[in-house]
């Protein structure tokens, strides 16, 4: 039967993936340690690997859609235990092994996105992400040097995924004490060993994307990978591609350790507009692909549709329609998806293809976001500013507090005794206040705050700063563009709305309904502000040489006139003889005759 | 000769009205003059130095103006502080206090506030400004205006104090030289008269107070203020002749900002002077003072910085107070020359270049101390100004104190060169930095060489300002040992040069 299968695939995929994936078919089935000898344990620690896919998609209100990849390997091995060489990889990408063994890294995110995720109007996203390059590293706690360790895993990952990662440095790296605490196993608290840095100049195209699909067990050959091709995922309103590495628990004892390796993807397409107004979507309409099969490598493989607001088919048509149901709570809203399983063959149909097909028929209001923030530069010329950040609670009785994390580059001089909290006109005094002033060409500001947001309020945080002037080579090429200042992150346990619905009528038992249970009461949410677009004051730069020479002209002056004054005397002016004169006088001087 | 003795005393009779004061009648005037001038003299002397010289001798040493000169000066003040306190209370204080000509990354009020705040909430020692002044801080910070106000007043009443103190000097020395008859004799026109003396010192205190320049760092409440009043204070500790308290203000000076450092041998060079030690390498008591004011200088200057040390409990303030005013790492534009020769300068030439530049403000004090060395007060103002023109990070406020000597050298007036040309320079770009400056960063439609161009002229008007200045004064002293109306060797009349 396996050989069958193996025989079918060998006819359907291109040769490289093939051979990858025969390869590490074999070794699962331990036919290689027969082959070569090795014992059936290793054999058993090759084989620890799972690898699930997993795609959402989400009808949003304004018609876009957002479809969001998840791709997660996760291997049951410990890289950073002493002594032990991983030297066989098999589902989990050798290149991130190698990285993470090397800098001892115990936990690692980056993303890289194009486009700013519109809280407002597209609710949250499963995966937040600001947009540029954002990249943040908890090191394990055996790591001496763990600038030196940062420096070159920025330089590494830059080769990896082809992104400018190696314009990560001391200036634009902070440690944030609170907003960014361990995902993973491990209660590490020591911010020491946290770097956390962001690029949001940086630019997401095709050459970031090809490097990430690498990293994917079937590459884009087979399973939903087929469908990112990029020019259809880079002519969209908001891509952002991600991997976050991880320990977490083998079993759900946590007797040992496994390492995750989730990729996703999250994409938003402008249908409506591009569509000629239709909202009308399918799956090859946004990819211009269908898919056929799952990855054979993948032990589960979903598409789930969320079709939470649909339930009588009356707002949307979809079609083929799932008999699968799952319904969870996400991000503190009680979900309802269409599940298709793309392991079971009845998905695909008579055509062996799968092509997901949405029609709208109504509109409907979309539940605002309980958090959501946006920040802005006032203030006009080019000596001085003020950023002023906003934070919307449209909870509408429940007061949260929140973590807002400001990393701003040292040449804005932020003063930060200026910094004003307000709420509903009323000052509203930081509980927590983290500051780490600039140091110049060296560290940027950082500044991290816990806020409490009133229900149903705005707070405005406001700071002054100052422009600084550069030096003429510390300016980027189009200086007169501005300067890209990275979002603000506000991390918050957001009470769920799920908790608010305490006069349900669904089917749940009364019992259960009275106290808000711990984990549907509130969730965490991370929102990134816009990145702000700064200008600063800028020298001449066609002038070098013209202001070297002026200047040093007039120390010169100062120079001269005082060298003057102090070497020379006063003397009475006395006119020269004129030449004939003297000329008589030499030769009366010979002559011995007195002179004239 | 009869007929020109009896003229003098004519002369004198019909004058004495002009010279009379309490304790001196005018017979007595009469017969010194007759005593001292011999016959030959006084034939040659004219009707228009007559009276002057008879002013001059008939000044003695309790006889120095001792008018009431509190009351003016009061006014002064009160003057002084009534338009601060109205400009602190305009909306204009705001707008000062952000001008760039005012303040500087140093001496910025905002800053210091800033390092203050930084320092109470987070524990961070972040300085822009000496550990003591943000120390200072603390108990001024709710009072910063008054503060600001009386600072300005020491200083002033300081200078009026420092200036009155050395005007007696010289007029001490003038007349012991004239007794002495070691003036030339047509030099009499250069001499002073105490009528003249008498209002320089609230001249003096009148230029500091009423200077817009010191006014709008006042207002600014840029902590230049502080620095000046420092100055003012060891400026006049070394005229009451007072060496340690001169070597402490020194001290302070110096661990403000570092240039101040080259004030010590103008102050070295008084305080010898008043002793009448002699400068000789030669002497022991030369060696013997001189080791005695460094001593007292550096060991106050050991403990104003341990004492930061130990407010503060770290040694951070050294690389970032005095790293910051050495290596120029802020471009924020000012009216120096740093700030933008620095931000357009090639990489691998900046440490050479700021050697070069921070060299330049130290290396005029020997030559200077050299040739100026009988005249240590006028060295005082020569460095003061270099600082000022030269440092890294120079405001108004530095200007202001410089220029507040500049009723003390009112008699070299005559032999100024381009006076006019300067006053015009210096007040056409004192206009035009406020204007360029909006037409740079707010206006857009210029850029940041107009603001340079100015801070190029502004310098070049200070350079010719002071070296005019040094001009005459070296002039006045080269026609006092030689004449007045010099001729050549065929009797037509003489034009100096240098040579």
């Amino acid at each position: 039967m396996a050989t069958r299968h193996l025989f079918i695939e060998l006819q359907t995929l291109n040769r490289r993936a093939k051979l990858k994936i025969i390869f590490a078919k074999f070794q699962c089935l331990c036919i290689i340690p027969a082959l070569v000898g090795v014992d059936k344990k290793t054999c058993i620690q090759f084989c620890l690997c799972t690898f699930q896919e997993e795609m959402v998609i989400r009808p949003l209100y304004s018609g876009d859609i957002y479809a969001s990849f998840q791709f997660r390997t996760q291997w049951d091995t410990d890289f950073l235990h002493d002594g032990k060489k991983v030297s066989h990889y098999r589902l989990f990408p050798k290149s991130l092994g190698q990285v993470l063994s090397k800098f001892s890294v115990r936990e690692l995110h980056i993303s890289f996105t194009q486009g700013y995720w519109r809280t407002m109007q597209w609710g949250q996203p499963f995966i937040p992400s600001p947009p540029g390059a954002e990249l943040w590293v908890w090191f394990h706690h055996t790591v001496t040097d763990v600038d030196g360790n940062w420096k070159e895993l920025t330089n590494v990952l830059s080769g990896i995924f082809c992104a400018s990662l190696n314009f990560i440095d001391s200036t634009n790296t902070v440690e944030p004490s609170a907003s960014f605490k361990p995902l993973g196993l491990g209660n590490a608290t020591d911010h020491r060993f946290l770097r956390y840095a962001t690029l949001p100049r940086e630019i997401v195209c095709t050459e970031n994307l090809t490097p990430w699909k690498k990293l994917l067990p079937c590459g884009s050959k087979a399973g939903l990978a087929v469908l990112m091709k990029s020019e259809k995922l880079f002519h969209s309103s908001f891509h952002s591609q991600a991997v976050h590495i991880r320990p977490v628990c083998k079993d759900w004892q946590c007797t040992s350790t496994a390492w995750e390796l989730r990729q996703t993807l999250n994409v938003v397409f402008d249908l409506y507009t591009s569509g000629q107004g239709k909202k009308e979507w399918s799956l090859f309409k946004m990819f211009s692909r269908t898919l056929t099969e799952a990855c054979p490598l993948a032990s589960s493989s979903k598409i789930y549709v969320d079709v939470t607001d649909n339930p009588g088919g009356e707002l949307f048509d979809l079609s083929p329609s799932s008999p699968l149901i799952s319904t969870a709570v996400v991000l503190g809203d009680r979900r309802t998806y269409s599940v298709y399983d793309l392991t079971k063959k009845e998905t695909f149909g008579q055509l062996r293809s799968l092509n997901l097909l949405l029609r709208w028929k109504g509109e409907n209001d979309m539940l605002r976001p309980p958090l959501h923030a946006e920040r802005y530069v006032s203030g006009f010329g080019l000596q001085k500013g003020e950023i002023h950040t906003c934070l919307y609670n449209s909870h509408p009785y429940r007061a949260y507090p929140v973590l807002l994390l400001d990393s701003l580059p040292w040449y804005l001089r932020l003063y930060v005794h200026t910094l004003t909290v307000t709420s509903k006109t009323r000052e509203n005094k930081p509980s927590y206040i983290h500051y780490q002033p600039s140091k110049d060409r060296l560290r940027p500001h950082l500044l991290e705050m816990l806020v409490q947001l009133p229900p149903h309020s705005v707070t405005e945080v406001t700071v002054q700063f100052e422009r600084a002037l550069l030096k003429w080579t510390e300016y980027t090429p189009d200086p007169n563009h501005g300067f890209y200042i990275g979002s603000s992150v506000i991390s918050a346990l957001v009470p769920s709305i799920v908790a608010m619905d305490t006069n349900s009528t669904r089917d749940r038992p009364l019992f259960s309904s009275f106290f808000p249970t711990k984990e549907e009461s509130s969730y965490f949410m991370r929102v990134y502000t816009e990145p702000l677009l700064v200008n600063l004051p800028t020298p001449d730069f066609s002038m070098p040489y013209n202001v070297i020479c002026l200047t040093c002209t007039v120390v010169a002056v100062g120079y001269g006139s005082f060298y003057n004054l102090l070497t020379r005397t006063f003397q009475v002016d006395e006119p020269s003889a004129p030449l004939a004169k003297r000329l008589a006088n030499i030769i009366r001087r010979l002559r011995g005759v007195p002179l004239l | 000769s009869l007929i020109s003795l009896t003229s003098v005393a004519f002369l004198l009779r019909g004058n004495c009205k002009h010279v009379r004061t309490k304790d001196s009648p005018p017979n007595i005037c009469g017969f010194n003059l007759i005593l001292v001038p011999d016959i030959k003299i006084c034939r040659l002397v004219n009707v228009k130095t007559v009276i002057p010289m008879v002013q001059l001798l008939n000044w003695r040493r309790g006889l120095f103006p001792q008018t009431k000169m509190a009351a003016p000066l009061t006014l002064v003040l009160i003057l002084s502080v009534t338009i601060r306190a109205v400009l602190f209370r305009s909306s204009l204080a705001e707008l000062i206090s952000e001008r760039v000509e005012v303040v500087s990354p140093l001496n910025a009020w905002k800053r210091g506030l800033f390092c203050y705040y930084v320092l109470q909430e987070n524990n961070i020692s972040l300085f822009f400004q000496t550990p003591l002044v943000i120390y200072l801080f603390h108990f001024v910070v709710d009072y910063a205006e008054i503060v600001f106000m009386i600072v300005d007043g020491i200083t002033a009443v300081a200078l009026y104090l420092a200036v009155q103190n050395y005007n007696k000097n010289v007029f001490r020395k003038q007349k012991y030289a004239l007794e002495a008859d070691r003036y030339p004799h047509d030099c009499l026109e250069l001499m002073r008269s105490p009528k003249e003396m008498h209002y320089i010192p609230l001249k003096v205190a009148m230029f500091y107070l009423l200077n817009p320049f010191t006014i709008l760092s006042c207002v600014a409440k840029s902590t230049c203020g502080l620095n000046n009043a420092v100055m003012a204070l060891f400026i006049l500790s070394t005229l009451k002749g007072s060496a340690l308290l001169s070597a402490i203000f020194l001290a302070l000076a110096t661990y403000q900002s570092i240039y101040p450092l080259t004030l010590f041998a103008p102050g070295l060079l008084f305080l010898l002077q008043r002793l009448y030690i002699p400068v000789n390498p030669c002497r022991s008591r030369f060696w013997f003072f001189t080791v005695q004011y460094s001593v007292m200088f550096i060991g106050s200057l050991l403990v104003i910085v341990c004492l930061s040390f130990f407010l503060l409990g770290s040694w951070d303030f050294i690389p970032s107070v005095y790293g910051f005013i050495l290596s120029v790492p802020d471009l924020t534009p000012n009216i120096g020359l740093f700030w933008y020769f620095f931000a357009e300068m090639f990489e691998h030439f900046r440490f050479f270049f700021i050697c070069v530049f921070q060299i330049n403000v130290f290396f005029y004090t020997i030559p200077l101390s050299v040739k100026l060395k009988e005249h240590p007060v006028f060295l005082i103002f020569m460095q003061i100004a270099i600082i000022s023109i030269f440092k890294s990070y120079p405001t108004v406020g530095d200007i202001a104190l410089y220029m507040a000597f500049l009723p003390v050298w009112s008699h070299l007036y005559r032999f100024l060169r381009n006076i006019f040309l300067v006053s015009c320079v210096l007040l056409a770009c004192t206009a035009l930095f406020p204007v360029l400056w909006h037409l740079w960063i707010y206006a857009g439609s210029a850029n940041s060489n107009f603001y340079y161009a100015i801070t190029l002229l502004f310098n070049v008007g200070q350079i010719l300002l002071v070296s005019d200045y040094f001009y005459a004064y070296l002039r006045r002293e080269h026609h006092l040992s030689q004449g007045l109306y010099l001729r050549r060797k065929d009797g037509s009349e003489a034009t100096l040069v240098l040579k």
